[in-house]
């Protein structure tokens, strides 16, 4: 199983943990796990089948989104993390 | 409550990187809602309109606030030519729902009337589920003798 660290605004979902477990081979796959248990998560996190663009998802220390975004491997060792973006700007 | 060194500290990030945006975070114990560590972010886009940090950086930054037992309880950036009040596309990206965001407007260095000691904007704001509040600054000398509340003041004081 994967641990998956939740960021604190999407701890609602999972009745305040910080940290939960999945499996599943991708990212992808450990979102459709997620979901299972810890229902609204998957709409937090994908918009029309792609990562959302507020949302950074780390498979241990690598960005998803430059290894391969929710086709990216997820090992049982692995720990995804999941942190919103912060950014901004004037307009 | 924020203290003036942190805020000092800030606004020379500002001005520093204007005519960019700059940004950065204020880390707290967690729990505590008191800001303590300053910790200046490379604004990745580099821009005068945008900031955004670094999708590494951001990694390193909650794994290290994590291993402290550390929230972000100030997150900061600059406008550079409009006022320090949230933007639409500050409010979508908002997703820190116990963080003070803080705005500190840069314009006046456009103004050749204003010298470096004129007063920075520096305001602050909850922004929850897309709602901006804004909220008053307290700035103290030290987090020691300040009180969080009238309940700390004894009744014979």
């Amino acid at each position: 199983m994967a641990t998956v660290s939740i960021p604190t605004i999407l701890r609602t979902h999972t009745g305040g943990e910080k940290a939960v477990e999945a499996t599943g081979g991708t990212v992808g796959e450990v979102i459709e796990d997620l979901e299972s248990r810890h229902s609204g998560l998957k709409n937090r996190l994908i918009t029309d089948g792609a990562l959302h663009r507020f949302v950074n998802i780390y498979v241990d220390d690598e960005d998803v989104r430059f290894a391969g975004g929710l086709d990216a491997p997820v090992k049982d060792t692995s720990t995804v993390t999941i942190l919103p973006a912060v950014a901004g700007g004037m307009r | 409550m924020i203290r003036r060194d942190l805020v000092d500290e800030i606004v020379a990030h500002a001005r520093r990187d204007h005519p960019d945006e700059a940004c950065g975070v204020i880390a707290g114990p967690e729990g505590s809602d008191r800001p303590e560590r300053f910790i200046p972010m490379l604004n990745a886009a580099r821009s005068p309109t945008f900031y955004e940090f670094d999708s590494g950086d951001l990694l390193r930054l909650y794994r290290d606030m994590d291993a402290r037992d550390e929230v972000p309880v100030v997150i900061y950036h600059s406008h550079t030519a409009t006022e320090a009040y949230p933007s639409r596309t500050d409010i979508s990206y908002a997703s820190e729902p116990f963080a003070h965001y803080v705005l500190v407007s840069t314009r006046s260095q456009n103004d050749e009337a204003s010298g470096p000691g004129d007063e920075a904007e520096f305001r602050s704001y909850r922004i929850v589920d897309g709602v901006v509040t804004e909220e008053q600054v307290e700035v103290v000398e030290t987090y020691m003798f300040a009180h969080t509340g009238a309940d700390d003041v004894p009744d014979n004081a």
